[in-house]
């Protein structure tokens, strides 16, 4: 390994870790303005231009605020919560393949922290270790409702991993590898991307998603109505900013990793041809890593919609009730992804990708039956006085 | 005497590679925390020790390039059994503590069948028959470890025990439902 490659692979794995932070940073203040959009308001605007200084005006606040540890607490288990919750928030991006490669001489250096076989396996790993910062949090602030958000948290988690890998399993069946880079690799062409291949995949892979991000509708191990403040009752100052910045950070990663899992990461349609057109007038090495940044650009933009998406379910469906959510983890989620593993397979025996279109056009077929066979309720005109 | 066994120790660190030392780190974490795991007063303590300990071995298993078996170390022991473990440990917890059960008598029988089972691995592992064959570096592959080949093997020599587990945890799985179903008069939790 030369010490250039290895300044510029630092020099990624920095901005990779350097871009987490800031984009988490700046989901807090998009999760207001979104919110606001969403219910005609106008959110933070006061600090800085349109309000843009919010996330460290919070920060700020976050800090100098009174760090409160309570009497009966295990004291050394209150800490770790926070810190273990953040660790694993922050190492899963480190697999994330951002782009292509960036060429300068001879060398081609990946726009990725560390490129692994099983890139998957790791963040599925890492995930399944983030409930840890939230139990031991909860357990360690001796505190009923506290306890009671930590293992809603943990039942809730176990429950939709299950689905969450079996969905994966499909996409693990399709490319062959366990690389985030290959699976990548294997949606090249528009219509090869894994949302047109696993359409039910999708749908089972991003509700197991907000489930595992504790995000709404799925957030019980914080619901107010019943917990006061679920897990982090107890926390305050920046523990408790700790935790509310690991879920931004779970959640940018998690909009990162269905990017790239179902949207072809950095690939676009037409991406050969650009390639192609940009080395011939910019020359090999310009031209290739023009469009390696157009790719990173393409990537991030689907990431960015991703969280938006998030922040939109938020403001727009209400919280399931606890049974209702563990009701839909494991009698509908479970058996579908297996039937769609089932069919995922019996599709590529025959070479063909497209076969768990059938469960998707049955679903749709059979609730749009029920929605004409159920009776027309009369609308009600409203009385006016 | 003291001299010589200090000389030795110091002539053995300077043998070591990296890896070496990553190997003695990694183990006496491993030992610390898995005695951290019996000594812990409080289970879950106990429990964080023990995740503690697998994530240890899982640094183990990437020494020796198996990351696939690293990996589903993780997600199978510390992300999934343990957490459920953690979990049961925190219900139980909500009573008193209980020490009775700690009487001499158990801990001596503890202390008696932990010391039969130390001695009959210590016996089995120091068995000329056992023993591990050394290693050729010359025909030895770095990729051993690696997903691929671990697939393959278990696809094709070592497919009918592979199947017959997952058979075993098929008849774990309906055990469980079996044992955690409610009776039609049972009462409504």
């Amino acid at each position: 390994m030369d010490l250039t490659v290895l300044l510029v692979k630092g020099l990624i794995i920095l901005v990779i870790f350097a871009i987490t932070l800031g984009i988490a940073a700046y989901s807090t203040y998009a999760e207001r303005k979104v919110a606001a959009f969403l219910q005609d308001r106008i959110g933070p605007n006061r600090a800085g231009p349109w309000g843009l200084m919010q996330p460290l005006a919070d920060a700020g606040k976050m800090f100098f605020k009174e760090d409160f540890i309570p009497a009966q607490a295990s004291k050394w288990l209150f800490i770790l919560g926070p810190c273990l919750a953040m660790l694993t928030a922050l190492m899963s991006s480190a697999v994330i393949p951002f782009g292509d490669t960036i060429k300068f001489d001879n060398y081609a250096i990946p726009v990725q922290a560390i490129e692994i076989n099983i890139g998957v396996l790791y963040i599925f790993g890492v995930v399944s270790l983030g409930v840890y910062g939230i139990m031991v949090g909860g357990w360690a602030s001796n505190n009923k409702f506290s306890l009671l958000g930590a293992i809603r948290a943990a039942s809730q988690n176990i429950s939709y991993e299950i689905a969450l890998g079996l969905s994966l399993i499909a996409i693990l069946m399709m490319s062959g590898s366990l690389s985030l880079k290959a699976i990548i690799d294997e949606q090249a062409t528009f219509f090869e991307w894994n949302i047109f291949t696993q359409p039910l995949g999708f749908v089972i892979f991003l509700t197991c998603a907000f489930a595992e991000c504790n995000r709404t509708p799925f957030d019980l191990p914080e619901c107010e109505t019943e917990l006061v403040g679920g897990y982090h009752t107890e926390y305050s100052s920046m523990k408790l900013g700790f935790y509310l910045f690991a879920e931004y950070i779970n959640m940018f990663v998690s909009s990162a990793f269905i990017s790239a899992l179902y949207f072809g990461g950095f690939h676009y349609p037409f991406m050969n041809e650009i390639s192609q057109a940009l080395e011939k007038s910019l020359g090999a090495i310009t031209g290739h890593n023009v469009a390696t940044a157009i790719g990173v650009v393409g990537y991030f933009g689907k990431i960015f919609f991703f969280i938006f998406f998030f922040m939109w379910v938020r403001w727009t469906l209400p919280r399931f009730r606890y049974d209702q959510l563990m009701n839909l983890g494991w009698k509908t989620f479970i058996p579908l992804a297996i039937l769609n593993v089932v069919l995922t397979g019996a599709g590529l025996l025959y070479n063909f990708k497209y076969a768990t279109w059938l469960i998707a056009i049955v679903m749709i077929v059979l609730a749009v039956s029920t929605m004409t066979r159920t009776p027309k309720r009369e609308v009600m005109p409203q009385r006016t006085v | 005497m003291t001299t010589i066994i200090m000389t030795e120790t110091l002539n053995f660190f300077k043998t070591l590679t990296p890896t070496g030392y990553l190997f003695l780190f990694l183990t006496a974490l491993t030992l610390f925390s898995a005695i951290g795991v019996v000594t812990a007063r409080n289970p879950i303590y106990s429990v964080l020790a023990l995740i503690a300990t697998f994530f240890c071995l899982s640094g183990h298993y990437i020494l020796l390039n198996a990351q696939f078996l690293a990996a589903v170390n993780i997600i199978v022991y510390a992300g999934a059994i343990m957490v459920l473990f953690l979990f049961t440990i925190m219900f139980l917890n909500l009573r008193k503590e209980d020490e009775e059960s700690k009487t001499n008598l158990t801990k001596m029988v503890s202390v008696v069948v932990g010391g039969l089972l130390m001695i009959m691995l210590i016996t089995i592992f120091r068995a000329k028959s056992a023993q591990v064959p050394m290693v050729n570096s010359a025909s030895f592959s770095n990729k051993t470890g690696l997903v691929e080949n671990l697939g393959q093997l278990l696809y094709s020599d070592y497919i009918l025990p592979f199947e017959l587990a997952s058979i075993l945890f098929i008849v774990a799985m309906v055990g469980a439902v079996m044992l955690g179903k409610r009776e039609a008069g049972d009462r409504h939790f």
